[in-house]
């Protein structure tokens, strides 16, 4: 698309071969694999080869290193064929960039090139059945024994639960300290005795990736494992990973609008009602003119967020507001094209009732699109000192 | 054994395209560009050849517009060791017509001194399919066209081609040029790391003049259009009208 056409020459020739790969070896298999609810074995091998576990891992420790404006793009253009994927390596990497940003220089070394070359995969383990925006309410509790810590909690909602090996594990070392961050700690968790996969979750949508339920009773982790090799900073590591993640999901969400869109307007061409094509009534050029302009309006926060990340700037506002608005107009534009579709938009013969299905995830994950707004407001309280 | 692998920038395959309003060919400002699917093939042959041990080293040669260096490194990104550029022309518009490419690529053959070259049978874009005969032709080579499997034995290629009527299978000596069809193989897709290694590979820039070319147009585009649109079918009530209309129009 016209998007593609002001990138440098580089970023394009990556955005290419994903292209050329969503073409030949996405595209054809994701109806199947969608309503199967089966996941993608094949397309992760591909992705591996690829390299895309890598993707924004620092290049000295095996990585791609990738701008955030890149791989905002890479996302989004994999979100617009089947958004599932996306969660596959999107959550990995926050994962590796928490151990990039956190690690001691050991850790880095032994994990970020395994996690890289996609030898050893996984993601995020925050949510709690009882805790999710608010994570300082988490329970999941690890008591040091020795040279090690016992873990006993469950996690749930974890992308890769099943299929990936290793975890970003958030919990409380000190449930009593005071102020409550002060006792949460992340680690490294690799699967093992006494962690283990409870169930697979049934969802709407964000079909063939496994999402599941985490359950740790009495599981031993070495205290090397530890993040940074010291405790009480577990929320920080996790909420300066949530920025990334944030561009992320604001990313799919552009990839979904976008896809919405494109079918639309191709659509639009074809169908003709009264005698002309409809996208010659006016219902259905103010739709196409809505949600082209809402879709432009998603990709510029979300690039412009990626930038400021990329600058090394604190982008908390500016990814808020781009995840939010692009998640928004990924559930605005799914709907638009479900009516302008009409019928077949609510087959499932047609990728519009994924596109509807998928939306929503958008504005509930990360953090929910609620508290986005009020991370906008405090930071412009914050940033305007009356 | 050295391979050269000449590769053209072309209109993208899946681009809707569209006649320019003069009439002069087709619109090519800001749409999507790509290597020719044909050289495509012939680069990811090559680089089968290479991990096969019968080449030692590929290198890609474009010629055309400067930006045709991203088709460059494309085929740098999927395994190609260096790649020469000839800029030609700065209008994105003028094509190469097929006997300049073909006197530039007889020139660099006499620089490179590959054992083979080995390129698309075709361009998508103009569909000329001429100038790897023509290469062959000037350099006195032996030509395989429309390759669907090539064997390299010794100093000779056994080359597979698709022809009208089946395969036919030939033997040439060494150095020749072969030209790849679409069936020759599938090719790879570059991997990320492989396209971000290939901005560090060689990529030599060069013009007609430095190889004394001459590339001004021979041949004059009188009128383009597009296809004319299909026409509206009819509907029939049952399977005899069917046979009786087929009939009529003398299709059965």
């Amino acid at each position: 698309m016209s998007a593609m056409l002001d990138i440098p020459e580089e970023d394009r020739l990556i955005l290419e071969a994903i292209e050329k790969w969503l073409e030949r070896d996405v595209r054809p298999h994701v109806m199947r694999l969608e309503h199967a609810d089966e996941y993608p074995h094949e397309m992760v091998a591909q992705m591996r080869e690829m390299g895309l576990f890598g993707a924004t891992i620092p290049r000295e420790y095996g990585g791609l290193g990738l701008s955030a404006g890149t791989y905002a793009r890479i996302v989004e253009l994999i979100a617009e064929t089947w958004m599932s994927l996306t969660g596959i390596f999107n959550s990995h990497l926050i994962m590796a960039a928490c151990v990039a940003r956190m690690g001691t220089e050991a850790q880095k070394r032994h994990y970020l090139p395994r996690f890289a070359s996609g030898e050893l995969r996984g993601g995020l383990a925050l949510t709690e059945p009882d805790a999710g925006t608010d994570l300082q309410a988490i329970r999941t509790r690890a008591r040091r024994e020795g040279d090690a810590y016992v873990v006993n909690g469950t996690k749930t909602w974890i992308s890769n639960g099943i299929h990936g090996q290793c975890f970003a594990l958030l919990v409380k070392t000190d449930p009593e300290a005071q102020p409550p961050h002060k006792g949460m700690s992340m680690f490294i968790a690799e699967k093992g005795e006494g962690f283990t996969v409870s169930r697979k979750l049934e969802k709407l949508g964000y079909k063939g990736i496994d999402s599941a339920e985490l359950v740790f009773r009495d599981y031993r982790i070495p205290a090397a494992n530890l993040l940074g090799g010291e405790e009480g900073r577990g929320l920080q590591a996790a909420l300066g990973g949530l920025e990334l993640g944030r561009i992320n999901v604001a990313a799919r969400g552009c990839g979904i609008a976008s896809a919405a869109l494109k079918d639309s307007v191709r659509y639009a061409q074809i169908r003709r009602t009264f005698g002309k094509p409809i996208c010659q009534h006016q219902a259905i050029q103010l739709k196409l003119g809505e949600m082209a302009t809402r879709l432009q309006a998603a990709r510029l926060l979300t690039y412009d967020a990626a930038r400021i990340y990329d600058a090394g700037r604190r982008c908390d506002m500016e990814a808020g507001m781009a995840k939010y608005f692009a998640s928004e107009a990924a559930v605005e534009n799914s709907l638009e094209a479900m009516r302008i579709h009409g019928g077949y938009g609510y087959s499932k013969e047609y990728p519009i009732e994924r596109y509807f299905r998928d939306a929503p995830l958008m504005c509930i994950g990360e953090g929910t699109n609620e508290i986005q707004r009020i991370i906008i407001a405090r930071q412009l309280i914050e940033r305007n000192p009356a | 054994m050295k391979v050269l692998v000449p590769v053209k920038r072309v209109i993208d395959y899946n681009v809707k395209v569209r006649v320019r309003p003069d009439g002069t060919g087709v619109d090519l400002a800001n749409v999507k560009m790509s290597m020719n699917p044909f050289d495509e093939i012939a680069v990811e042959e090559a680089i089968r050849l290479k991990e096969k041990g019968a080449a030692e080293e590929i290198v890609a040669v474009s010629i055309g517009v400067r930006q045709a260096q991203e088709t460059l490194r494309t085929a740098l990104a999927m395994g190609a060791d260096r790649a020469i550029l000839i800029v030609a022309t700065d209008d994105v518009h003028q094509d190469i017509e097929p006997l300049a490419v073909a006197k530039l690529l007889a020139k660099v053959v006499e620089a490179e001194k590959p054992g083979l070259v080995i390129m698309g049978k075709q361009a998508i874009d103009n569909d000329m399919n001429a100038t790897g005969q023509m290469l062959a032709a000037i350099l006195g080579w032996p030509q395989a066209t429309f390759a669907g499997e090539v064997t390299i034995e010794g100093d000779h290629a056994l080359v597979t081609r698709e022809v009208d009527g089946g395969l036919q299978t030939i033997r040439v000596r060494l150095p020749a040029v072969v030209t790849a069809d679409l069936r020759l193989n599938e090719p790879r897709y570059a991997s990320l790391p492989n396209i971000m290694k290939a901005k560090k590979k060689p990529l030599e820039e060069k013009t007609p003049a430095d190889f004394g070319v001459d590339v001004s147009p021979r041949l004059t585009v009188l009128k383009t259009r597009e296809p004319e649109g299909r026409k509206a079918g009819i509907k029939v009530k049952s399977v005899d009208e069917l046979v009786e209309k087929l009939k009529e129009a003398g299709v059965i």
